[in-house]
């Protein structure tokens, strides 16, 4: 509250101020002055600028920049999103160990720390750059801007964007993909897409992995797909697991049609 | 922590348009957030100190015009608050929807000197 006039802010919550430190807020007080000298008073002219900006804007013209640049080059773009350890890293080794020899893949892996992932990518021969957010819990795409000039990807290809594993922060940042894919996997909670519900509610595509553990867990495929498309009833969904393959034809049928409808 | 990533971008905006108006500091920064922008505002509190350090913001005041979220019936047309992503419509309990508000996440004016 101002200690002057006694003002406070609209939503009531206090105005904690240390001494000595302007008090800054919309409107002036009068200054008693009762000698007739000029002096400077130190004061400013105030001025009001309208803006209504999105506070993401930045984000979405370089991500709009990021968007123009494949298609220009007719370069199909995936987000891949999931909390840590649903598979992202292993569904993607594996996709890119059957199809390399008929398509042209590029990686940006998003970690906070290590090479770990680019390593594992790159032993498959498979051009990758990984950006390490250090503090940052999800890439931004400006990011993927300075990537994507290390990897010169070339014409024709699928750009894989493995984004930091995380269920709540990347759902907000745009990086000019075609498609968002979350993945879960069944070792996880069924009510995971309303615990978090802003990823599953920007997905396309939602990819349930290690499918292999089913007979040993106490998982509820539909209850998982019924929360799922509550969410997001646009869901499209794939069965998979990384580790034995099963289902990874149907994935790789979806890529290969949007890819093909990408042209 | 996405919200430090956010309140970042207040800076930066509100940096820029300082510069343009030739005005060194913000007084009254005015924002706008839906309930289901994706932004927690106790988490924005939480950052809002760190962010603000040292830049034209430091010593503005901040008010946040909160947006609850409305959504539209897809299958009967009515118009009901929405609290989460995946309520359903009250009256014919339909999850097909068009969140028409509370998505909000803007910077709406700043008061500059």
């Amino acid at each position: 509250m101002c200690g002057v006039c006694g003002c406070g802010n609209e939503d009531g919550k206090a105005t904690i101020s240390k001494p000595n430190q302007n008090h800054d807020h919309g409107h002036d007080h009068n200054h008693q002055h009762d000698h007739n000298h000029d002096h400077n008073h130190g004061h400013h002219h105030k001025t009001v600028i309208e803006l209504e900006r999105d506070i993401l804007q930045q984000n979405n013209v370089d991500a709009a920049r990021n968007r123009g640049f494949f298609e220009a080059k007719n370069i199909f773009t995936l987000n891949l999103v999931s909390s840590p350890g649903s598979g992202k890293t292993s569904i993607l080794e594996k996709t890119l160990k059957d199809l390399k020899s008929e398509q042209d893949f590029y990686v940006i892996e998003g970690d906070q720390q290590t090479m770990n992932d680019a390593n594992r990518i790159d032993a498959l021969d498979i051009p990758v750059v990984q950006v390490n957010t250090g503090k940052g819990c999800h890439l931004e795409s400006d990011m993927i801007y300075d990537a994507v000039k290390q990897l010169q990807p070339k014409e024709n290809s699928i750009l894989m964007i493995e984004n930091v594993g995380n269920l709540v922060c990347p759902s907000m940042f745009d990086l000019g993909e075609n498609k968002r894919v979350v993945i879960i996997s069944i070792t996880e909670g069924e009510d995971k897409p309303i615990k978090y519900p802003d990823m599953f509610h920007t997905a396309d595509v939602c990819i349930i992995n290690k499918m292999d553990l089913l007979p040993h867990l106490n998982f509820d495929l539909k209850k998982l797909k019924d929360y799922a498309l509550q969410v997001n009833h646009h869901l499209e969904f794939f069965e998979v697991s990384a580790t034995t393959g099963q289902g990874m034809a149907q994935w790789y049928d979806w890529l290969k049609k949007e890819k093909a409808e990408d042209r | 922590m996405h919200e430090l990533s956010v309140a970042i971008g207040i800076v930066n905006i509100a940096e820029k348009e300082t510069q343009k108006a030739n005005k060194s500091k913000v007084e009254l920064i005015e924002l706008e957030i839906g309930s289901l922008s994706g932004v927690e505002l106790d988490s924005l509190e939480y950052v809002w100190e760190a962010a603000v350090k040292g830049s034209v913001l430091e010593s503005a005041e901040k008010k946040i015009n909160f947006i609850e979220a409305q959504a539209n019936c897809l299958e009967c047309e009515q118009v009901f608050k929405v609290e989460k992503v995946y309520d359903s419509c009250p009256k014919c309990n339909s999850y097909f929807k068009d969140i028409i508000k509370g998505k909000e996440l803007r910077v709406v004016s700043l008061e500059v000197s």
